[in-house]
């Protein structure tokens, strides 16, 4: 039981109230540089997630083997070798994809959010919650991902999914929506400003649900109270 | 004091050579793939800008080094793709570079008939704007097909230009530099060819190396 609520934080933690994207702010550069299409915003979530997995189960693995004080060199190692790995078997098999999101993919290595958990979770943690935990942060990483290269895509090109069949192979670009049809651009969105504006929509978005779910709460308990004054009273 | 360092040591080196391994068995087992997957992008686009009946050789093996740093606007050695119909040189298939793009070098292949001609022009990497400069990408947009067919010579070189500095290309709405670079590029790219014709298409040479035992 206790297990079981573990994961239940863990998942909750990930995707919403520890969200590397919204709340930790973890990897801002690509977040916001390759955020552009849909597409593109996928790819890098998919690829960070692998890293993340496999990086926090690694970790966890041979936490007991490594010693305190050369242990960040140790997990560099680790989240570089997987993220070459990524990398290589993305040339290979999504090589139109591989060439849009080029810098972007060995920038991984320094998204922090991939070694703030192995420092903060996986190195303390067994090999199934850390795993876990590095699914669901990458879960949440991609969700934000993805939410804001929608946004970045409708509001910039008026369509979505465009170039899907990179990503997943020739029969996905039915896949492509044209939501809405622009003669030009619109600028803002598709360029690092626009991102940052939307970045901050999204996480006042995220806070005013955080606010209301509170007020919620906190009513609840307010008539619970008054219930509990009022069966005092009868009694 | 020292045996912890040695210890830790240990360790790392340890750990560095699990993970070479790792990394070195996913390149070895990529390697083909990967090299595979360059040859057929590069090949597309070589189709894109060679008529397809205008070659009946394997393009991507019969070609060679060049390197003319006014001309093709790079130090770097570039390559020349030759494609011939039966034996007999059709068609040229240069990389060059635009080294005066807004954002940077972009990187261009151009096609030339032996008569010297353009057969078609590709972008194969830049990093121009968004939805400004990006219009040089067959994806987004057909201008660099106003090429094909052009020819370079000394009665119409000056209109080798935008339209915004007398010549023949259009340039699009806020973004002058990226077509400017590209058309110049495209012209410098057809100079070079005029001047070394010669050299380009008789002695053929592989730029692969020996590796179909020829």
């Amino acid at each position: 039981m206790t297990e079981r609520n573990e994961y239940k934080e863990l998942t909750w933690q990930g995707l919403w109230k520890n969200n590397p994207g919204l709340v930790q702010l973890l990897g801002l550069c690509p977040l916001l540089a390759v955020t552009t299409t849909l597409t593109n915003a996928l790819g890098l979530g998919v690829a960070t997630l692998l890293v993340l997995v496999c990086s926090n189960a690694t970790v966890s693995l041979i936490r007991h083997l490594v010693p305190k004080e050369v242990r960040i060199p140790i997990f560099v190692l680790i989240i570089a070798a997987f993220v070459t790995c990524v990398q290589l078997i993305m040339n290979a098999y999504t090589f139109g994809l591989y060439q849009s999101l080029g810098i972007f993919l060995p920038l991984i290595v320094t998204n922090c959010a991939i070694i703030g958990r192995a420092e903060a979770y996986a190195s303390k943690n067994p090999i199934k919650q850390a795993s876990f935990d590095g699914f669901m942060m990458g879960l949440g990483f991609m969700l934000v991902l993805a939410a804001l290269g929608a946004i970045r895509e409708i509001l910039g090109q008026g369509t979505l999914f465009d170039g899907a069949d990179l990503l997943l192979g020739d029969w996905a670009s039915v896949l492509r929506i044209e939501v809405f049809h622009f003669d030009s651009k619109f600028l803002l969105a598709i360029l690092p400003p626009g991102a940052f504006i939307a970045m901050g929509f999204l996480i006042a978005a995220k806070n005013a649900i955080d606010a209301k779910l509170e007020k919620k709460q906190a009513k609840q308990t307010e008539t619970k109270t008054i219930e509990r004054v009022r069966v005092n009273f009868d009694a | 004091m020292k045996q912890a360092i040695s210890n830790n040591a240990r360790t790392l080196a340890l750990f560095a050579i699990g993970c070479t391994a790792l990394v070195s068995g996913v390149h070895w087992l990529t390697k083909d793939t990967i090299k595979n997957q360059e040859e057929l992008q590069l090949l597309k686009t070589l189709h894109q800008v060679i008529d397809q009946n205008r070659f009946n050789n394997n393009l991507t093996q019969d070609c060679k080094f060049i390197t003319d740093s006014q001309l093709l606007g790079s130090n770097e050695q570039q390559t020349a793709y030759i494609a011939r119909l039966d034996e007999q040189a059709t068609t040229v298939a240069i990389t060059s570079v635009a080294p005066d793009g807004y954002n940077g070098k972009i990187k261009l292949l151009v096609a030339l008939n032996v008569d010297g001609s353009l057969s078609g022009v590709r972008v194969i990497n830049h990093q121009e704007t968004p939805g400004l400069g990006d219009k040089i990408e067959i994806r987004k947009s057909d201008w660099i097909e106003d090429f094909v067919g052009k020819t370079v010579s000394e009665d119409n070189e000056s209109r080798w230009a935008v339209k915004k500095d007398g010549g023949m290309f259009d340039q699009f709405t806020g973004a002058t530099i990226t077509p400017r670079a590209v058309v110049k590029a495209v012209k410098n790219t057809s100079l070079f060819f005029e001047k070394n014709q010669d050299t380009l298409l008789t002695n053929s040479g592989s730029c692969r190396g020996n590796n179909d035992g020829a």
